[in-house]
């Protein structure tokens, strides 16, 4: 493992980091479609990077009928994401994902399901997903997570406050909840599909890392447009230009609409080029994502078979 | 621990080639490449390897054609011409889009092959070359199919002889070869001599198709082969893409010869960074104007001008940025920049490096690993660097560009013009007012906003100043290989008996035209009546020989003065469209005030009628008006999400060099169009007749026209020809004289390669408006530049 980092503190509420950056969306676009047209992965290479896409996924659950048995099935997956037999003839036993994400009620029987194996538990916080709750409601909801042994907090921003420009209460707000959120280590969902812009979404970022943010995060998976990449390439250029500024390192997670071995290896290779090898490790990047590990398990039979697989070969998440 | 594991550890991509196997099997079945010649493929000439820049293996070798084999494919696209250009466009357009779809189909092998014999990338020849080839044969089947009815009074040129570089060698073929023969051409294409494999099979490919014998030949060789082809007697068109020096040696090569010619020369084009850009964006630009195709573009952002106040940031930002570029087998899916094309370039890049370290500029340099065989060049660019400094001058041809600051919008469009190119331009601002109004002062062909190497088969591109003229791609493109019928068709001129005597004529008392006393013949040089510099005055006499009295004789200095007004005139291209056909109505009014004087003197100076002449010049007048705010831009449908525009600009300072015979008509035919585009002009007026002229200086100074707008001067006129053809200011110019004459302008205007319109002697119906006005006047009066603004919120 790399050595690790030191937990980012927050600045002030500073304006000036964002308020003349505006972002080209079109020359966004254009980088990120020529990421993976630039950079590919093959053979044994790909199957590291697969297992390196499992070891980072944030396997989720966010649904109004998840249940104690869901989530213990998600547990057992995130224990044992890949076959026993696949996992030995690739040499990653042990392979486990990087945490489970889960609603707050469901933070008791995911941390049940996961004990011992150090798999930390995510908890979706703040009025989830739209976050339109009074402030101390959200706050409360926070330390009830953590109380109940959530790990790691992944909280909603009020949109309205970025729509209309009021950065100050954005900031004042997220600050708030990174201090509720105390010792667990707090994911800033940024909703980017409903910001629209890039520049929004620039100083959206900026804004949640100077109030504290662990991670800034794109999306919920509830919005219509979810993560995307131009979306994620102006995020990493804000964790890259507060790094710059402030020496602080903070996390990113892309989440939503994430569902194919293919995604995970753009944004690894989105990760790789924009920010470096350590945002190659769980504790800076996480993947948001349900089906995606599905996906990946097929091709990695595929990898050591030659034979292209099916579903039903491995077990539900 | 696993291989698996460890790869989780260190996260490397791992090797990605590209197969390159079924290429392999070709070049063993293909042990040389030769010619293609009336549809079979010529093995002669002398042999020489062709070598894959990467690794240094040989991959097959080449015949070069000697002029024999130039004489054969010349013949042949002779033979085949009547036949090809009289086809009805739909079933050239068929040929067209079979070559298009056959392309597609051979994307993968094409690609390879290219990346093996250039050096360059697979990604860049799978992602872009291509596809872009492809693109432009459906693109000019579609001109094909149009032809008629989108270029009436139109024919093609001929046979065309094309000479390409070797730095996008399929796709260059492809914007020489596509239009040429969607307008009914036929064509002999010398590919560059580092690089023949991939005409080499579009010639398979060509066979493949049922494309006619004749239409399309090829002839491999060197430069010297390419001097054949130029000069080949029988080829009527010349484009040539390539060095800026080879250029003007082609020039001067075909001067006189009667050959269209295109020229699409070097660059040294500026990338300029405000402090309100996206700065990442542009960074990225940079890696796609300066690291693609191994720096080796005509059109690459080679001079980087950012705002002093942002420039330690973005150089920062710009070493961090070449680290991450991986350089190494062009095969390799996963590199980014591959082998330069030849030992030889390399060498020559590593020269102009090492002189500008020399001469005190800071290299920065990628230190990423690189191969220890092949002709790689590592990514950099310098700073502390000036605009004297030889590799600022100078194209590197490489992956290696010079980056200087400015303090403010006016002193970036200084910088970005203090060059002889003007190929290409880039601007980085998100301030949109900013960025266009860059793009408009900026001097280039093609201007990039927010973006660089954008390219497309429907937008022109072409340089201006010495990065050459015509364009490629396009409606413009498809004018470089089709004339006006008319064209053709002109009787030779005879030579007028003129004299330019500055001795007294005692003999032959001056009978005035029109009665009145005897008027002072002087030049109109910046909106004034001005002397000879010479103090010398000639007799003029009529068509009866009787002497109509003086008229000064120019000289080089004369012209010096003309061309000094018109270069501060710059305020004309300004105005408004509307102002400038304001001022051409009044123009055309005061003339018609004065048609009786006017119809007297051209008839006993040319013994013709003399009143048809002055209303048909009025008319022309008001024909030229009606167009000023009328010939307009356009905005094309390229890719989506891109406004592309096309403007019609003024090229600034015009000469025109006008006939013997229509000395009014003949004048305004030439002298209103390039003032209604917006261009500055110095005339030159009938030898034979320049009464008329000095008698129109009175009309010109009385219609509101700005000082030096329009500046006569009246004199021998192929010596001041010749110093306008010389003249580094005049931007074009147009030529009717004699065949030696035309052969003179031309050559000439080699200097500052200035574009030109030359009659070579043959004469036109200035009356018949068929042929004295029309669109063809108006685009010669201007230079298309390219405005590329992709959009998005």
């Amino acid at each position: 493992m790399p050595d690790p980092i030191s937990r980012v503190t927050g600045v002030a509420f500073d304006p000036s980091w964002f308020a003349s950056q505006a972002v080209n969306t079109p020359a966004a676009e254009r980088r990120a479609a020529t990421l993976t047209t630039r950079r590919t992965v093959k053979k044994d290479h790909q199957a590291a990077w697969l297992c390196k896409a499992i070891s980072l996924i944030d396997l989720t659950t966010l649904s109004g009928d998840d249940t104690q048995a869901r989530v213990q099935r998600l547990c057992a997956k995130a224990r044992q994401p890949l076959r026993p037999d696949i996992a030995a003839a690739l040499g990653v036993e042990g392979l486990t994902v990087g945490a489970v994400c889960v609603y707050p009620t469901m933070v008791p029987h995911a941390v049940r399901a996961l004990a011992g194996s150090g798999i930390p538990v995510a908890s979706v916080a703040t009025g989830f997903p739209a976050g339109l709750m009074p402030l101390d409601l959200r706050l409360a909801e926070i330390r009830w997570a953590v109380d109940q042994g959530a790990h790691e907090i992944d909280i909603v921003i009020t949109r309205e406050h970025a729509l209309t420009g009021n950065w100050a209460a954005l900031y004042d707000e997220i600050a708030a909840m990174r201090e509720a959120c105390g010792d667990a280590h707090m994911k800033a969902i940024l909703a980017t599909g409903e910001l629209k812009t890039l520049t929004n979404v620039y100083a959206a970022s900026m804004v949640a890392m100077q109030a504290g943010a662990d991670f800034i995060k794109t999306s919920t998976g509830k919005e219509e447009v979810n993560a995307t990449l131009p979306v994620s390439l102006t995020m990493c250029r804000a964790i890259r230009d507060y790094r710059a500024r402030t020496g602080q390192i903070v996390g990113f997670k892309p989440a939503g609409g994430l569902k194919t071995a293919k995604d995970a290896m753009a944004w690894l290779i989105l990760m790789r080029e924009e920010l470096g090898l350590r945002w190659m490790q769980p504790d800076l990047f996480r993947f948001g994502a349900s089906s995606m590990l599905a996906d990946i398990e097929r091709q990695l039979e595929h990898h050591i078979t030659g034979r292209y697989s099916a579903a039903h070969r491995h077990p539900l998440a | 621990m696993s291989k698996v594991r460890e790869i989780m550890e260190t996260m490397e991509y791992g090797p990605a080639p590209e197969s390159n196997a079924e290429v392999l099997d070709w070049l063993r079945r293909t042990p040389a490449v030769g010619h293609f010649i009336n549809g079979a493929f010529v093995n002669e000439g002398d042999l020489a390897d062709v070598i894959n820049p990467a690794n240094g293996a040989v991959l097959t070798q080449m015949h070069k054609a000697d002029a024999a084999q130039v004489d054969a494919a010349v013949a042949a696209a002779r033979a085949a011409f009547p036949g090809w250009s009289a086809l009805p466009g739909h079933q050239r357009a068929r040929y067209l889009y079979a070559i298009a779809r056959a392309v597609q189909k051979r994307e993968r092998f094409l690609s390879v092959l290219e990346s093996m014999d250039n050096g360059k990338t697979v990604r860049e020849t799978r992602d872009i070359d291509i596809p872009l080839v492809a693109r432009h044969f459906y693109h000019h089947a579609g001109w094909a199919e149009l032809l008629e009815t989108e270029f009436p009074g139109h024919t093609a040129v001929g046979v065309c002889g094309q000479v390409i570089p070797w730095n996008f060698p399929l796709l260059m073929l492809a914007w020489k070869v596509a239009p040429a023969l969607a307008a009914g051409n036929t064509v002999v294409l010398k590919p560059a001599d580092l690089t023949p494999l991939t005409a080499h099979a579009l010639a398979e490919i060509c066979v493949e198709i049922g494309l006619p014998a004749g239409v399309l030949n090829l002839v491999q060789g060197n430069g010297e082969t390419g001097a054949w082809l130029a000069g080949h007697p029988d080829v009527d068109k010349v484009a040539f893409t390539g060095s800026t020096e080879v250029g003007r040696v082609i020039r001067r090569q075909i001067a006189g010869s009667g050959k269209k010619l295109s020229l699409e020369l070097g660059g040294k084009s500026p990338f300029i960074v405000f402090e309100d850009a996206d700065l990442d964006a542009a960074i990225e630009g940079v890696v796609d104007a300066i690291w693609f195709n191994q720096g080796e573009v005509c059109c690459a952002g080679s001079r980087i001008l950012v705002q002093e106040g942002i420039a330690p940031r973005f150089f920062d930002r710009l070493r961090d940025r070449m680290e991450t570029l991986r350089i190494g087998d062009p095969l390799d899916k996963c590199n980014d920049i591959g082998a330069v094309v030849s030992a030889g370039q390399l060498a020559r890049i590593n020269g102009l490096l090492a002189q500008g370290q020399a001469e005190g500029g800071t290299l920065h340099r990628a230190g990423a690993q690189m191969p220890t065989t092949g002709s790689f060049c590592a990514p950099g660019f310098f700073t502390d660097v000036a605009p004297a400094s030889t590799v600022v001058q100078q194209e590197i041809f490489g992956p290696v560009a010079v980056a200087m600051t400015f303090r403010h919008p006016d002193e970036a469009v200084q910088m970005a013009n203090d060059t002889r190119y003007g190929l290409a331009a880039s601007v980085w601002s998100e301030n949109i007012g900013k960025a266009i109004d860059v793009a408009s002062r900026v001097k280039a062909g093609v201007v990039w906003i927010n973006a660089t190497n954008i390219f497309d088969a429907g937008a022109a591109f072409g340089g201006m100043r010495e990065s050459g003229f015509g364009r490629e791609g396009g409606r413009e493109g498809m004018r470089e290989y089709l004339v006006p019928a008319w064209l053709k068709q002109g009787a030779a001129r005879p030579d007028a008996a003129v004299s330019w005597d500055p001795a007294p004529t005692p003999k032959a008392a001056a009978q005035p035209a029109s009665s009145g006393v005897d008027i002072t013949a002087r030049h109109w040089i910046g909106g004034k009546f001005t002397r000879a510099d010479g103090g010398q005055s000639a007799s003029v006499r009529g068509a009866t020989g009787d002497v109509l009295g003086q008229a000064a004789i120019g000289n080089r200095k004369d012209i010096r003065n003309a061309v000094e007004a018109a270069a501060k005139a710059g305020g004309w291209g300004g105005v408004t469209a509307h102002n400038r056909a304001q001022v051409l109505y009044f123009l055309a009014e005061n003339l018609d005030q004065r048609r009786g004087e006017f119809a007297d003197l051209i008839a006993a100076s040319t013994g013709q009628d003399g009143a048809a002449e002055v209303d048909a010049a009025i008319r022309r007048a008001f024909w030229n008006a009606a167009q000023a705010d009328k010939f307009d831009g356009t905005v094309r449908a390229t890719k989506t999400a891109h406004v592309t525009l096309h403007i019609n600009e003024p090229w600034g300072v015009m000469g025109v060099v006008c006939p013997d015979e229509a000395p009014l008509l003949g004048m305004v035919s030439l002298m209103l169009p390039a003032l209604a585009m917006g261009n500055r002009v110095v005339c030159v007026p009938s030898q034979a007749a320049p009464l008329v002229a000095a008698r129109f200086m009175q009309v010109l100074a009385v219609s509101d026209l700005p000082a030096g707008a329009v500046n006569i001067v009246t004199g021998p006129r192929d010596a001041l020809a010749r110093t306008l053809a010389d003249h580094d200011e005049v931007a074009a110019l147009w030529y009717c004289g004699s065949a030696a004459g035309s052969a003179m302008v031309e050559t000439a205007a080699a200097g500052n390669l200035k574009a030109t319109w030359a009659d070579h002697g043959r004469m036109r119906d200035w009356a018949d408006p068929a042929q004295g006005q029309g669109e063809a006047y108006l685009r010669a009066a201007v230079q298309v530049k390219t405005i590329w603004l992709p959009y998005g919120a």
